[in-house]
């Protein structure tokens, strides 16, 4: 018997777990290969080489202007895949479960799941389910892991930015955490933030069939764009010089920075690239993403660094984030 | 004239633009700007930090704070391990708060200068009207001027001219910094945009080139004369000035608030008996001679080695307002 309330003997591994799994997870997620209920799914293997990837999601409040936890999991991991350039095709899906948790809450994530997946065109095909006693997570806590394949001659790397390369961002970058932020309730500044959260890895095969010269992909997820520009400076030992004033940022995240003292270069997007590659790729970025995607910069050789050329004309340095970002005092 | 002048700005947002928006790469060698005594949480004494972990500690306890003083290490603590303890972005929530939980003793963390310290008093003031028996501040505030003073009086200092914080100068009105002028000092109230900052900077320039004294207002439509006297009446019928303890400073005389006697039951410090506890500074932390313009961030052994923002060990690292936070963000290797 389902009740309104997820409770502590669903994750028992009984008759309660396996009609919420047949009646709220394979019912919505079903496909021929998550449908036989095997402890592992056996997959097809498909073209040379093959991405893996996981990833969890704790984001709290589970519900917010723009997503949810559900759609979070899927985007998340697919945008994982997309980054190595890989066809994402399979997702693992493990639910950690606060007993109490309102079921339909629950149903509303499962079913946001699918259609996100359907949207993305990927399958679960396995998965899991624990509960814990009230109070030992928060929700909804899930994991999942994703499989991709990724076509010859594709070679989309953090290591492979080179000298003379163009940085682009797809979008307004840092939508997802301040959406985050907002929806917490605890800054009451008016400020309607809608999260950036998308599927992108459709896009980034149209990409890689228009051109050949992209080098690196990477979703500014937790640390921001600052932490993805690091990331490839440092794996690819080059220099990222970044102009402020053609970073694109919202005027909600413009808004929230100015009032609560956040950087917006440290803000996490769910639904955005930094696509580096040679000069030629900037047509067909902006083809692919729209007008709102923006060339930020290029690479020249050099000490890993991230020089950023501010609005006023200084240069700094743009360091990967070190702790946590706090609201200031004044 | 001397081939380089140095300027203090002794606010902590201008110390985050000004490393920000890279304003050090668009001066001449021959300027050369540090930051002084301008944020409220590098300044905190152990002691006060001790006083708010003890709160932290007891039950039925809730301490609300603004952010960056959750971070602050003593003892191998942090406000920040603690369940009880709610980062707050607006000082009025603590009072809706204490309505809501009538069972729990709501502590408001009040840390601040002369900016932030009227809307401690309203948020008092409020609690008073209300009738709330069970909200309390820990009050921390100072102000600002003490420490101008000492680092003029100081023979040894090598400061050329201030950057005023202007939000400070809209509560106070130009007329606070009046002593400047008379300590033979100068000053420019300063506004927190890069060009207001840059702007401000090059006014100070020509006054230490002109070697004139005195303080400039260059952040006109927001700072009058006589400042806010809304702001500064509650300040005086909710707070007495004190003597108060200034992280690696000191204690400097009158540069402290304290909860007068009128509303005495809000003060956290008497209605817990809370006794003062010597806490000793983090040994070779350089957090004290940084703030009084005497070292700069990187003169410190523990800069970037021990202590980093993620794992501070002064103050000034932990707030994000904080020069060596600043200068490990935005500056340095």
């Amino acid at each position: 018997m389902i009740k309104d309330r997820v409770d502590i003997n669903v994750g028992a591994g009984g008759k309660q777990m396996q009609d919420f799994i047949s009646k709220i997870i394979v019912s919505e997620l079903g496909n021929p290969i998550l449908n036989v209920m095997d402890d592992s799914a056996k997959l097809p293997s498909e073209r040379n080489r093959t991405a893996f990837t996981s990833d969890s999601y704790v984001v709290s409040p589970v519900f917010f202007n723009g997503g949810d936890i559900g759609r979070l999991c899927v985007c998340g991991t697919v945008n994982d895949l997309a980054s190595s350039g890989a066809v994402a095709k399979y997702l693992s899906l493990s639910f950690i479960i606060e007993a109490g948790a309102s079921l339909e809450d629950i149903k509303k994530i499962v079913s946001s799941i699918a259609l996100t997946a359907k949207e993305a065109d990927v399958s679960i095909v396995t998965g899991d389910t624990k509960v814990v006693e009230p109070g030992k997570c928060d929700v909804l806590y899930i994991n999942t892991a994703g499989i991709g394949f990724i076509d010859n001659g594709v070679e989309i790397s953090s290591h492979n930015a080179k000298d003379g390369d163009i940085v682009m961002v797809t979008g307004p970058i840092g939508d997802h955490e301040a959406c985050i932020i907002m929806s917490r309730g605890i800054l009451k500044i008016g400020l309607e933030v809608k999260s950036d959260l998308a599927p992108l890895n459709k896009k980034v095969q149209e990409l890689l069939s228009l051109t050949k010269d992209v080098h690196v992909i990477k979703d500014p997820t937790r640390g921001g764009l600052a932490g993805a520009l690091n990331d490839i400076v440092s794996n690819s030992s080059v220099t990222a010089n970044i102009i402020e004033k053609d970073v694109p940022f919202s005027d909600e995240v413009k808004t929230l920075c100015d009032v609560a003292g956040f950087d917006p270069f440290y803000l996490a997007s769910e639904g955005r690239l930094v696509i580096v590659g040679r000069p030629s790729i900037e047509g067909a970025v902006t083809k692919v993403f729209g007008p709102k995607a923006r060339n930020i910069g290029n690479i020249k050789k050099g000490t890993k660094d991230v020089l950023l050329s501010t609005n006023i004309g200084g240069l700094r340095k743009l360091r990967m984030m070190d702790g946590i970002q706090v609201p200031r005092i004044c | 004239m001397k081939n380089k002048i140095t300027i203090m700005e002794v606010c902590g947002t201008h110390t985050m633009n000004i490393a920000r928006f890279g304003l050090r790469s668009l001066l001449p060698n021959s300027v050369n700007v540090i930051s002084g005594p301008g944020c409220p949480v590098c300044v905190t004494s152990s002691s006060d930090i001790n006083n708010a972990l003890v709160l932290a500690d007891m039950d039925d306890v809730i301490i609300t704070t603004f952010g960056d003083m959750i971070r602050i290490p003593c003892d191998g603590r942090m406000l920040m391990d603690y369940k009880n303890v709610k980062v707050l972005y607006d000082p009025l929530d603590s009072i809706e708060l204490a309505k809501n939980s009538p069972d729990k003793e709501i502590v408001f963390l009040g840390v601040g200068f002369e900016t932030t310290t009227p809307i401690v008093a309203s948020i008092i003031i409020r609690a008073k009207e209300l009738g709330l028996d069970n909200f309390t501040v820990l009050c921390m505030n100072k102000v600002v001027s003490p420490a101008l003073e000492l680092i003029l009086n100081d023979k040894q200092n090598n400061i050329d001219g201030f950057i005023l914080p202007g939000h400070v100068a809209a509560i106070t009105g130009t007329c606070y910094f009046d002593f400047i002028t008379g300590l033979s000092g100068r000053g420019v109230i300063s506004g927190f945009d890069p060009k207001g900052i840059m702007d401000s900077i090059e006014k100070l320039s020509l006054m230490i080139t002109r070697k004139e004294f005195g303080v400039v207002n260059n952040y006109e439509g927001i700072v009058k004369s006589n400042g806010n006297e809304k702001a500064k009446k509650i300040v005086k019928e909710v707070f007495d000035i004190v003597d108060s303890d200034w992280r690696g400073i000191g204690v400097l005389k009158k540069s402290g608030l304290k909860i007068s006697e009128k509303y005495s039951r809000f003060d956290a410090k008497e209605r817990f008996s809370i006794k003062d506890r010597n806490i000793k500074d983090p040994h070779s932390c350089l957090c004290g001679e940084v703030l009084l313009g005497k070292k700069i961030p990187t003169d410190c052994m523990l800069y970037g080695k021990q202590c980093v923002p993620s794992s501070p060990v002064g103050p000034c690292m932990v707030s994000s307002e904080g020069t060596c936070s600043a200068y490990y963000k935005y500056i340095s290797n």
